[in-house]
C-alpha cells in the first residue's frame, strides 16, 4: 500500500521520500519545470513547477521540486492561474538575458525555449535588459556563452555532485549575479573540465557548448521538433515501477 | 457581400523574411485574397497606411524612420500585430545592443579592412540610427506576437484564419517557435 495526495483531483500515489514534481512524473503526470533534473538534488531556484498546495496549513504557494509529497495533499497545477504565473517567470528569463533564438546552436534542444513554447509565450513582454556578457571561448573543447544563463545550477550541481570537480559556481547577488568558473584567470581553459564530464552535458539552455559540433542535427530531428516538453519529461522520468528507486528501470512505460 | 478585411504589412530592421513566410502560404493566398485586400505593404508598393483593420509588422526598430513608420501603423491599424523575432524581441540586430552604436560604425565603415574606406555614411537622407534596437513593444501598444524566424506560414494562416473567424488566436505548441 503506498500513500496519495490529489494532483489536480486525481490521486497520485507516491514513496516516503518523493517530492509533488518525482510523484507526479513517476505516474506520468507533468508539472512543467526547468531547474528541477530527475538526476540531481532539487534546488528549488526557478519556481517555474510552483503549484498551489494545500494540505491542512491552507492554500500555500510551493515550489513542487522541493515540496514533499504528502498523503491527503490538495494540489493544483494545472490550472490558468499556475500556468500563467509560469509564463511570466520564463518570460522574464527571455527579457534578462540575450536569448537570440534563431542564432543560437542549442535552439530545438533547449529546455527554455521548449518550456516557453509549450506553455504558449508568446513574447517576453517585459523591457530586454540587453546585458553585457562576453562569451568565454577559450578552452578548445568547449564554448561559454554567459548571454544565455538562466542561473539553474545545474552544471554547478554536475560538476560538484557527479565529477567532484566543482568547476562552476554563481557569484554575486541578485541582479549581479552569475556563473563563474573555478580558476584565478576566470577563464573555462585554465579549470579542468573535460569532454565526459557530467557538468558539460547538462545544461539546459545554450551556455556550455561543444566546439566544433554546432547545427549537426537539421531542423525538424531536435529533440523538442517532434513532441513538445511535456511528452519528453515524462519520458525521461522514472516511472511508477522505479519509485524504490531502481534506476534501471528508467526509459521504460 | 460584406467588404473586405484590410491589411497593411511593412518590414521596418527585418530581412522580409516574415514576408517571404507569408507568401510560403501557398495556395492559401486565394483563399485569403477572398477576405483581405492588402493597404501599405510591399506586395503592393503603397506607401502610406491608410485606415486598416490589421497592420502586420515585421522587423525591429532600429532608426529614426522605423519609429515614423510603426507610429504610422499604430494610428491606422485597428490590430497591431508583430510579427517574427525581430519584431517581438529585437532580433539578431539587437546583437549590437550591448555595443556602443559608434564604435560599430566606426569598426563598419572605418575600421573593417574588407570595406571601401568611405567614412561613417552622413548624407542627410539617411534616417538616424537608435542608440538601440527594440522591439515593437516598447514603442507602442502591440496587440498580437506571433515569435519565430520566420513563424511558419502555418502559424501565419492559424493566426489570420483565427482573427478573421472572429476567434482569440490561438496555437498548438509546435506553431510557437521562436527560431
Amino acid at each position: 500500500m503506498t500513500d496519495t495526495f490529489q494532483l489536480d483531483g486525481e490521486d497520485v500515489s507516491f514513496a516516503p521520500g518523493q517530492s509533488v514534481l518525482q510523484a507526479a512524473l513517476a505516474a506520468g503526470r507533468y508539472i512543467p519545470h526547468l531547474c528541477y533534473h530527475p538526476e540531481f538534488k532539487p534546488h528549488g531556484s526557478c519556481k517555474v513547477c510552483t503549484v498551489k498546495a494545500n494540505g491542512g496549513f491552507g492554500n500555500r504557494y510551493a515550489a513542487s521540486c522541493t515540496l514533499p509529497a504528502q498523503a491527503g495533499l490538495n494540489v493544483e497545477s494545472e490550472t490558468e492561474e499556475m500556468n500563467e504565473l509560469r509564463r511570466t517567470l520564463v518570460q522574464m528569463l527571455f527579457a534578462e538575458g540575450n536569448h537570440f533564438c534563431p542564432s543560437c546552436e542549442k535552439s530545438g534542444n533547449c529546455t527554455l525555449q521548449a518550456l516557453g513554447s509549450d506553455l504558449g509565450v508568446m513574447t517576453a513582454g517585459f523591457r530586454h535588459f540587453y546585458p553585457d556578457r562576453p562569451v568565454d571561448a577559450s578552452h578548445p573543447e568547449f564554448l561559454l556563452d554567459f548571454n544565455r544563463c538562466i542561473l539553474c545550477e545545474l552544471c554547478v550541481r554536475a560538476s560538484c555532485e557527479v565529477d567532484n570537480k566543482c568547476v562552476f559556481a554563481l557569484s554575486g547577488r541578485g541582479l549581479d549575479k552569475h556563473l563563474i568558473v573555478n580558476a584565478a584567470s576566470g577563464k573555462l581553459a585554465d579549470t579542468d573540465v573535460a569532454l565526459g564530464d557530467k557538468a558539460v552535458d547538462v545544461c539546459p539552455v545554450g551556455v556550455i557548448l561543444k566546439k566544433r559540433v554546432g547545427f549537426a542535427v537539421p531542423i525538424g530531428q531536435r529533440r523538442y521538433d517532434q513532441r513538445p516538453i511535456s511528452a519528453q519529461a515524462l519520458d525521461d522520468a522514472p516511472r511508477q515501477a522505479a519509485v524504490g528507486g531502481c534506476a534501471a528501470c528508467e526509459g521504460t512505460s | 457581400m460584406s467588404q473586405k478585411i484590410r491589411v497593411a504589412t511593412t518590414s521596418l530592421a527585418g530581412c522580409f523574411g516574415c514576408h517571404m513566410s507569408l507568401l510560403d502560404i501557398d495556395e492559401r493566398l486565394f483563399t485569403l485574397l477572398e477576405h483581405v485586400e492588402f493597404d501599405r505593404s510591399p506586395l503592393t508598393d503603397i506607401k502610406h497606411c491608410g485606415p486598416c483593420d490589421i497592420g502586420l509588422v515585421e522587423g525591429g526598430i532600429c532608426n529614426a524612420e522605423n519609429v515614423h513608420v510603426l507610429r504610422e501603423f499604430r494610428k491606422n491599424c485597428k490590430i497591431l500585430v508583430a510579427v517574427g523575432a525581430c519584431a517581438v524581441t529585437g532580433g539578431l540586430p539587437a546583437q549590437r545592443n550591448h555595443l556602443s552604436l559608434a564604435d560599430c560604425l566606426q569598426e563598419v565603415y572605418v575600421t573593417e579592412v574588407s570595406l571601401e574606406h568611405g567614412g561613417i555614411p552622413n548624407d542627410p537622407e539617411l534616417p538616424l540610427p537608435l542608440d538601440k534596437v527594440h522591439p515593437l513593444h516598447e514603442v507602442v501598444k502591440v496587440d498580437y506576437f506571433l515569435p519565430g524566424c520566420p513563424p511558419s506560414a502555418d502559424t501565419l494562416w492559424k493566426f489570420l484564419t483565427d482573427l478573421l473567424a472572429g476567434r482569440t488566436p490561438s496555437f498548438a505548441p509546435e506553431l510557437i517557435r521562436y527560431d
